[in-house]
């Protein structure tokens, strides 16, 4: 082979892209041929020193640190790990709905069964022959009564001036629990008031008018006593006692 | 540097890009011939990758893919565009004929760094961009294929054009030196 043949593959020779037989032939050659090995040389010497002179900008370290920062502990990659990131938040949106769901629904049971215990306490009473255990209007004595039967004590609002009128007390339970209920009359209607310690069934029920099974429901929280006045009157008479007996509490 | 795939979920973009930030950062540096501007490369093609690193297929070659999407940048950055020439390309050049056979060595070796590096800086950016692919990040002609989006047959045409501007601009610098130009 000529010399001008042999040097057409120096290059890739020099950048080492010929395959093993065409690499080693050609040393061969060089051995042989003193003006192909200078210009070998000379090819090496070239890729040497634009090797040498090309490394030459160093970036600060302030970029390098910026740059780490940016991408740092991004996600690994993996087939698809951007639809786990588009996705997580639908999937965490959508789990929550489902929790929220669950704990609304469960949280609607248990207040429709306190309250449908409660009406069931209320009817039950004006049904019966004795409605109330204590029967005063005053509720210096029906206040005092309770005293030894109930675990806690609570106060009664002065009625003097406004349309209720108080018939009496009982004591009563509401999931094991025992609590005061007061019978308060208004234009032909009872109302009861039941009072019992915030917990148990009671507890985290919202506050505010409710009117499950065509009663009225009013409830609140006041000094760790929990508070219902359940009624089949208007919403208005309701809350005209509740405000009443939270004036007194 | 080719990722294996059995690694792809012990991978994180930050482990295969990190290591390749100095030599990324020259290459900008050189590209655009302005420190402001290669830091702004630098960064782009790193977020440019961040974003873009799902599409990348591990198995295939990382540094390649950086190169490619900073030279992209650059190609279309305003100094970029300013910068690139239509290149005529190759095909008919081919790899002949080497028609200066006499041996150079003297010249190389009488080229100072310095010399070597403005003639680098000359030289127009498709033959520096080469250059340094080929013999600073010592890629094969295969990754410097991929990283410039051309057949194997025009970087070995291209490779040679860019040695033999390379030389004449060196012999020039030599002349002028010796005649006190």
């Amino acid at each position: 082979m000529a010399c001008e043949q042999w040097r057409e593959q120096l290059d890739r020779y020099v950048d080492g892209e010929l395959d093993p037989a065409q690499a080693s032939a050609l040393s061969a050659h060089l051995r042989g041929c003193a003006d192909c090995a200078a210009d070998a040389l000379e090819r090496v010497q070239l890729k040497r020193s634009v090797q040498m002179a090309g490394k030459r900008y160093t970036a600060s370290t302030e970029l390098r640190n910026r740059i780490a920062k940016t991408i740092a502990a991004k996600p690994r990659h993996g087939v698809g790990w951007y639809w786990k990131i588009l996705t997580l938040p639908a999937f965490a949106l959508l789990m929550l709905a489902v929790a929220v769901n669950l704990y609304v629904g469960h949280e609607d049971a248990r207040r429709q069964r306190v309250y449908s215990e409660l009406a069931d306490l209320h009817v039950a009473a004006l049904a019966g022959s004795t409605p109330v255990d204590v029967v005063s209007t005053d509720r210096h004595t029906v206040k005092p009564w309770f005293q030894g039967k109930i675990p806690f004590t609570f106060n009664l609002p002065e009625l003097q001036g406004s349309e209720f009128t108080l018939l009496g007390g009982r004591v009563t339970y509401l999931a094991q629990t025992p609590g005061a209920q007061l019978i308060y009359h208004v234009r032909k209607h009872e109302i009861s008031v039941f009072i019992f310690q915030d917990r148990g069934e009671g507890a985290g029920l919202p506050e505010g008018l409710e009117h499950p099974q065509s009663f009225n429901v009013q409830t609140w929280t006041q000094n760790g006593l929990r508070y219902f006045v359940v009624g089949d009157v208007g919403a208005e008479d309701i809350r005209a006692l509740s405000k009443l007996l939270r004036g007194a509490g | 540097m080719k990722v294996p795939e059995k690694s792809v979920r012990d991978t994180t973009f930050e482990e295969l890009a990190m290591p390749l930030f100095d030599q990324l950062y020259n290459f900008a540096r050189w590209l655009t011939q302005d420190t402001a501007e290669a830091e702004d490369l630098t960064q782009e093609t790193y977020a440019k990758a961040l974003r873009g690193f799902s599409s990348f297929q591990m198995g295939t070659n990382f540094r390649a893919w950086m190169y490619r999407i900073l030279r992209n940048t650059f190609l279309t950055s305003r100094t970029g565009l300013k910068n690139t020439v239509a290149i005529d390309e190759d095909t008919d050049e081919a790899l002949l004929p080497v028609e200066n056979t006499t041996p150079e060595s003297s010249l190389i070796q009488q080229a100072s760094r310095e010399m070597v590096q403005q003639a680098l800086t000359d030289l127009p950016v498709h033959f520096r961009e080469i250059l340094l692919l080929c013999e600073v990040e010592e890629m094969s002609y295969q990754e410097i294929a991929e990283t410039l989006g051309i057949p194997m047959g025009t970087v070995m045409s291209r490779l040679y054009r860019a040695r033999k501007a390379l030389r004449d601009l060196l012999r020039k610098k030599n002349e002028g030196v010796r005649h006190g130009v």
